[in-house]
């Protein structure tokens, strides 16, 4: 994008920032995540006028399709699951630029008609050479991929021209795996335009942590030891695994969640000030935080894992995980993970960070609790306080994201009687409507290049370091709990909480 | 939930608010501003829907301020208010006040508004229709930090521009610049597209269109070149063309939602370029509320100087030709620019004729007032 441009002015904010020329190549368009995510987000985006004219997009898939068959597929795609109402006329601009390239992975024929559909766009549309390759494939099917689009000239980036790729978790099951796919993949594309989606950083409520801790002068002179107790990082879900359980079964909760979104929110919390809100700043304090991780000592004593039961799941039984089809019935895979970790920095030394995560628990909730220390000392006696626990602040991510407040009020009428109360922020109800959905702004940032939502290799390669080491006790010691599906997880990570004096939170 | 109130105050006003959140079981909502509204009968339902829409992506407090007209010497000495409070489903996500006023207190609603405001939260006033000459001197729009007029209502918008250029104070907008958001943020993309020299721009639109003239004075402003503003016969704006040392850009939208972009040397391609609506208008202004000093500049460069642009005869393709040949330091110098205008547009009669009405409106701005001003900034130039 030429800096030169005059009618571009940083005083200008009304102008969008609109992505260059350029197209987007998904493989595994026939996916759900393509279906229901990626292609409405490419709608949304063309219809709030942030792609450039001519931008294309590309299907790679084994089906059998025509152009008209793949945009057929896209245009029911958006129709069901868009977050802004269908218009003609954007759709008249998108229709323009689809191409669907059919073929397998290992097809060499194939990825030289992608080349070509690659060439014909840029004479058609216009797109100057400008893709980002979208890998929404399984794990195992990411090197041949690589390999191909290196193989076949589609990953040379010409002078003035860029190719991207954009990567799925997960990034390896371990660090091992981790590194070697990293290599794959950076010896074909340079580590700047290799863009990972973690979509909880695409979350409005997740950029608002930075917003709310940096913008304001209330919240970070208490954000430390000498004020929090501890923290609490939950993501929990409803459904079991449905039909994923070639997937699951081996990935384990811990590692299909909090390698990646909770150490990635734990980051975002924890971390110092950046100097600036450029990638590099921000990578930067997210890496020193990770790289601060201690992990505790006795990991049977300060980890959980666990796998659901029978149980009655808001008023329909689900079965065990054992019992889901296709699952081993021997199986130690974690559909339940609780781990406490602590950062070793002036900040935070000696406050524990609890995440957990699991399949099948109450309701499906993912929240940040900064729950603060008791007053020092309390005027009120006794039975006055008895009600009052400890403040906090709640940074809701999903669903009905916002922020509470948690704090004592008296009760009224009565003489001295102090209880919680919690004061709402909802950016749910009235801005969820119209704010972006998280693949909408990944989409974008990953055409307009700024990597600044997007974990980097240093930061997985950390978080695997962190994650390894249970895993691996995990593998050696004992067998998963067992909790009955719809409650909030074994009793042993209840019991992980009361050792130390505190409780889970009931999101 | 509604509660109608006849001749009341706003305490009472304000009463029933609290009263009606706590009907509906929500104490504490979240509003980010104080929209009022400033209209009559007529444009109220409109306005008042646009709002309720926008307020899903704003949650806010509206005021709709509907001054009546008295018909008769005794209805105007008497005084009266009528309220109608709307919170919960009926109010979109906020809560809304329509305020009638009858007699002398029509022209005393600032009294009215001003107990009504969110505290602490920014106001902002939009006049669908009727906006005072000088918005940010009316009593209403003092007590906003935005003031949002529109001049596409007006019976003379270009008369208008004219006097809102006069009169501007950081934080007023019109939604006829908000309409071309996506024209100038397509114009931009295009020119990220190639890098070249621009060297004439014609803008194409229906007359009484006063994004046209938007739109033509912020390409002028900020591409420093002759730029035309041409008819045609709509809808909207329906094309946009710059000479460049490289070839044409034109950007062409015959129909009002299905746009051409074709630049030289590139294939064309179709361009969503839908002409949105007022509830979409208002969202975007809301969205920020600190000064437009692109708008500024824009509306200072003058519609006079437009005219005088297109009455030099200085015919696009002839500059369009100019610039074809390696571009030297005088292609800067627009000819037109050293000859007086020969006047006898109805434009520049009609700038004249705002200049007398504006300085009544006793300007408090450093705007420059009048036409003298605007000339001499154009002689000096």
């Amino acid at each position: 994008m030429s800096s030169s441009n005059p009618l571009r002015d940083p005083a200008d904010r009304r102008l969008p920032r609109i992505a260059g020329p350029s197209g987007l190549v998904i493989f595994g368009v026939t996916g759900d995540l393509s279906r229901k995510k990626l292609m409405p987000a490419v709608y949304d985006l063309a219809n709030r006028g942030l792609l450039p004219p001519g931008f294309s997009l590309v299907g790679f898939a084994r089906r059998e399709w025509q152009h008209e068959d793949f945009a057929a597929e896209v245009h029911d795609a958006v129709k069901e699951h868009a977050r802004t109402p269908f218009r003609e006329e954007v759709w008249q601009q998108l229709i323009q630029g689809m191409r669907f390239v059919q073929g397998t992975f290992d097809d060499d024929d194939a990825f030289e008609r992608l080349r070509g559909t690659i060439e014909e766009l840029d004479k058609a549309q216009g797109t100057g050479g400008n893709f980002a390759f979208y890998l929404s494939v399984p794990p195992r099917s990411f090197p041949v991929v690589i390999q191909q689009l290196k193989k076949h000239g589609l990953a040379d980036q010409s002078s003035g021209s860029w190719r991207r790729a954009v990567i799925e978790k997960p990034f390896g099951h371990d660090l091992k795996s981790a590194e070697d796919l990293n290599k794959v993949v950076h010896e074909v594309f340079a580590p700047d335009q290799v863009f990972r989606i973690d979509h909880y950083l695409g979350k409005e409520t997740v950029q608002n942590i930075l917003a709310l801790r940096f913008a304001n002068t209330m919240f970070e002179p208490i954000w430390n030891r000498s004020f929090v107790d501890h923290v609490q990082i939950t993501m929990a879900e409803d459904i079991g695994i449905g039909g994923r359980a070639g997937y699951y079964d081996g990935i384990g909760a811990a590692r299909d969640v909090i390698q990646n979104h909770l150490l990635q929110l734990m980051a975002l919390t924890a971390m110092e000030e950046p100097a600036s809100f450029d990638a590099d700043a921000l990578a930067a304090e997210k890496t020193k935080v990770l790289g601060a991780v201690r992990l505790p000592k006795d990991l049977g004593r300060d980890t959980v894992f666990g796998q659901y039961a029978e149980g009655w799941q808001g008023g329909e039984k689900a079965v065990g995980y054992l019992q889901e089809e296709g699952i081993d019935p021997q199986s130690k895979t974690d559909t339940y993970a609780a781990i406490k970790v602590e950062i070793d920095n002036r900040r935070w030394a000696g406050v524990p960070f609890y995440l957990r995560t699991g399949k099948r628990l109450g309701r499906r909730v993912t929240e940040i609790a900064v729950v603060f220390q008791r007053a020092p000392h309390s005027p009120f006696d006794h039975t006055a306080t008895e009600e009052l626990g400890k403040n906090a602040i709640v940074i809701r991510v999903q669903p009905d994201e916002g922020v509470t407040v948690r704090f004592g009020s008296k009760v009224p009428g009565t003489s001295m009687e102090i209880r919680d109360v919690s004061m709402d922020f909802a950016y749910g109800e009235s801005f969820t409507e119209s704010s972006p959905e998280a693949y909408e702004r990944l989409i974008l940032d990953v055409l307009l290049g700024d990597s600044n939502l997007f974990p980097r290799t240093e930061e997985v390669e950390l978080s695997w370091k962190i994650l390894d080491p249970i895993e691996e006790y995990w593998d050696r010691h004992g067998r998963p709990a067992q909790y009955p599906s719809g409650t909030w997880g074994p009793v042993e990570a209840d019991e992980m909480l009361a050792r130390e004096g505190r409780s889970w939170r009931r999101p | 939930m509604k509660i109608d109130l006849t001749d009341t105050t706003a305490s009472k006003i304000n009463k029933a608010l609290v009263q009606g959140r706590r009907a509906i079981g929500t104490p504490a909502v979240g509003m980010v501003l104080t929209l009022v509204i400033v209209t009559d009968e007529e444009n109220a339902y409109d306005a008042l829907k646009a709002a309720n829409d926008a307020s899903r992506e704003h949650p806010s407090r509206t005021l709709v301020v509907i001054k009546r007209v008295s018909r008769t010497p005794r209805d105007r000495t008497q005084s009266r208010l009528d309220a109608e409070v709307r919170v919960g489903a009926e109010a979109g996500t906020g809560e809304t006040v329509v305020l009638r006023l009858y007699g002398e207190v029509v022209d005393h609603a600032q009294s009215v508004v001003l107990p009504l405001l969110l505290p602490d939260a920014p106001v902002v006033v939009w006049w669908p229709v009727n906006a005072p000459l000088d918005p940010a001197n009316d009593p209403l729009g003092a007590l906003a930090q935005r003031r949002v007029t529109d001049t596409y209502a007006a019976e003379q918008p270009v008369r208008e521009l004219t006097a809102r250029a006069d009169t501007y104070t950081p934080g007023d907008t019109d939604l006829s610049w908000t309409r071309i958001t996506p024209w100038r943020s397509m114009l931009a993309a295009a020119l990220d597209q190639v890098t070249c020299k621009v060297a004439a721009v014609e803008v194409e639109g229906e007359e009484f269109n006063p994004s046209c003239e938007l739109l033509a004075m912020w390409l002028a402003d900020r591409l420093d070149v002759p730029v035309k503003r041409s008819l045609s016969n709509g809808p909207g704006l329906t094309a946009v063309r710059m000479a460049t040392d490289t070839g044409r850009i034109v950007l062409d939208r015959a129909d009002g939602s299905l746009a051409t972009l074709s630049i030289q040397g590139q294939p064309d391609r179709a361009v969503a370029l839908k002409r949105r609506e007022t509830a979409e208008l208002i969202a975007e202004e809301l969205r920020r509320l600190d000064p437009d000093d692109t708008y500024a500049s824009a509306l200072r460069f003058g519609v006079e100087r437009l005219s005088e642009v297109s009455d030099a005869g200085v015919a696009f393709d002839e500059a369009a030709d100019a610039v074809l040949e390696p571009p030297s330091k005088s292609d800067e110098q627009s000819p037109g620019l050293d000859a007086p205008s020969p006047g006898g547009e109805p434009v520049e009669a009609a700038a004249e004729a705002a200049a007398p009405e504006a300085e009544a409106e006793a300007p408090v701005t450093d705007a420059p007032s009048g036409t003298a001003a605007s000339e001499k900034k154009a002689a000096a130039k």
